[in-house]
């Protein structure tokens, strides 16, 4: 690995005048011994996997296996159509897909985990509405997710990117900080900027437990795949204003770490605690799996 | 470092909904596919820890079961793979077991025909990432970055000398190597990741030593 930190990772795009994606995919070819052509061939395929995944779900009757979820982000790109929203469009046509993404995640559609499949949503919401505002092109997008991936690759090292380990936070936490950073290099930002855009976004996402209702990635991961994007577009927003995160970036992940580490077990994906015990998630727990299932 | 490439992070394309639950289980009973080497006629696989309890909810029985049919991640027909593997005649039992485990998301398969068994035990770390953690008996400790080849040979002196030599001359450096044995005399395992993939014809080459019993590719992506 040729960086273990942000302030690694930032260094080498100083000293080599390079933007992160750059960083990225040159540490892939190294690692793996493949061509640049390989590795970029294959996440333009993932991207496209994204894509589709985005158009089930807007326009596709989804239903999940368990029938908790499935829908919203159909309803939502017929109000985007309407209009009438309150807040912007690049927003709602973020949150649209990233809900669409997650529910055909959970009816077993194909999709591309980033960094999880619980989280399935929040990256490709984020890119595919911030693409269609900036016109971005499909080299511009590959790019940007491989600059997702290193930011998502210094977290997961130094903290976790499972719910079972580090509750949702270190989930929708990790990949709307990878969202912030990846929009943040296709609007043109710098690499600093990149990186206070995921200390803006991941700060705001400490401390969120792992609380599904039945164990199942539907109830409240969907929403929280909905939130996780309006969240790294305007933490995208704020650095490129040229807001700073006033902790460093390498410190938000180090404190997300911590957290994660004293959040009791029955907040990390044990279905024990949280929403998951609330008497609506009790039942519908019976409801799904009958009597037998019942903790 | 647990994750090394970018496609750990963005990735793996994959059915939903869980990349540890679907996705890891699916990458679990691939490996054990990949072990036995071939179709098996019945496949008995326990559950452990929060596989047990919420196997049903996320597809893990099915996702195991694409696996094992030799199913990528991403792979559609991991949905209908408990049909396909009954077309197949394939005999599938599933346990739920109670026993407590080091790591929650614990499989055990067991895969079996008229000319052998295959016991190999795994682990869904998170994100679609998986450990073997046992093969037949054998306590493994590598990680699953690479392709593994294991050895199955007589434990006696010489044959780590003959592998590592066919692995040298056909320049190809060992980046890490594990030899374990159930008692002195008997079958021994070794587990070997190089840093280069290897050709089908050193795989050949490792066969025909003599006291190796059996050789094959163990693949966790």
């Amino acid at each position: 690995m040729k960086f273990h930190s942000v302030k690694e990772l930032l260094e080498l795009t100083k000293n080599e005048g390079k933007k992160i994606s750059d960083i990225m995919i040159e540490m892939e070819m190294e690692q793996s011994e493949r061509s640049r052509e390989e590795i970029v061939n294959q996440m333009r395929n993932s991207l496209h996997v994204m894509k589709g995944a985005i158009e089930r779900g807007l326009t596709e009757d989804i239903r999940s296996r368990s029938g908790l979820t499935g829908g919203d982000g159909k309803k939502l790109n017929q109000y985007l159509e309407k209009g009438q929203y309150l807040s912007g469009s690049t927003i709602i046509e973020a949150v649209s897909k990233a809900v669409a993404t997650s529910e055909v995640n959970a009816a077993m559609g194909t999709i591309v985990a980033t960094p999880t499949a619980g989280s399935v949503g929040v990256l490709p919401g984020s890119l595919f509405a911030v693409a269609e505002k900036l016109e971005a092109s499909e080299d511009d997008m590959v790019n940007a997710l491989f600059t997702a991936g290193a930011i998502g690759l210094v977290i997961a090292n130094n903290a976790f990117i499972s719910g079972a380990a580090g509750g949702c936070q270190a989930e929708i936490g990790s990949a709307t900080a990878m969202a912030a950073a990846a929009v943040v290099e296709m609007a043109g930002g710098t690499p600093t900027q990149s990186t206070e855009a995921l200390g803006i976004a991941l700060k705001n996402m400490l401390g969120l437990t792992c609380d599904p209702v039945a164990g199942l990635v539907e109830v409240p991961c969907v929403k929280r795949n909905a939130m996780g994007a309006a969240n790294a577009l305007i933490a995208a927003d704020m650095a490129l204003a040229g807001i700073t995160s006033v902790i460093p970036p390498d410190e938000v992940i180090e404190a997300m770490y911590h957290i994660g580490c004293s959040l009791p077990i029955s907040l990390k994906e044990t279905s024990l605690g949280g929403l998951a015990a609330t008497p609506t998630a009790k039942e519908l727990e019976l409801k799904i799996f009958g009597p037998k299932w019942n903790k | 470092m647990k994750y090394q490439s970018v496609f750990d992070i963005i990735g793996p394309v994959m059915i939903g909904p869980s990349s540890s639950h679907t996705a890891g289980a699916t990458r679990i009973g691939k490996a054990a596919r990949s072990v036995f080497g071939r179709q098996p006629k019945k496949a008995v696989i326990t559950f452990y820890g929060s596989f047990a309890t919420t196997y049903k909810g996320h597809s893990t029985d099915v996702a195991i079961v694409g696996g094992i049919l030799d199913f990528d991640t991403y792979d559609n027909r991991i949905i209908d793979s408990l049909v396909i593997a009954r077309d197949l005649h394939m005999d599938i039992h599933f346990v739920t077991s109670d026993v407590v485990m080091q790591h929650p998301n614990t499989a055990k398969i067991v895969l079996e025909d008229e000319k052998g068994k295959l016991e190999l035990i795994g682990v869904s770390v998170g994100g679609g990432k998986i450990d073997i953690v046992e093969i037949d008996g054998f306590q493994i400790k590598a990680s699953g970055n690479a392709p593994l080849v294991l050895v199955s040979h007589e434990d006696r002196y010489g044959v780590i000398a003959s592998v590592s030599n066919v692995f040298g001359k056909n320049e190809i450096n060992i980046a890490y190597m594990e030899v374990a044995r159930k008692e002195k005399g008997s079958l021994a395992l070794m587990v070997i990741e190089t840093d280069q993939r290897i050709p089908y014809p050193v795989i050949q080459e490792l066969e025909d030593l003599a006291s190796v019993k059996r050789v094959s590719l163990l693949t966790t992506k």
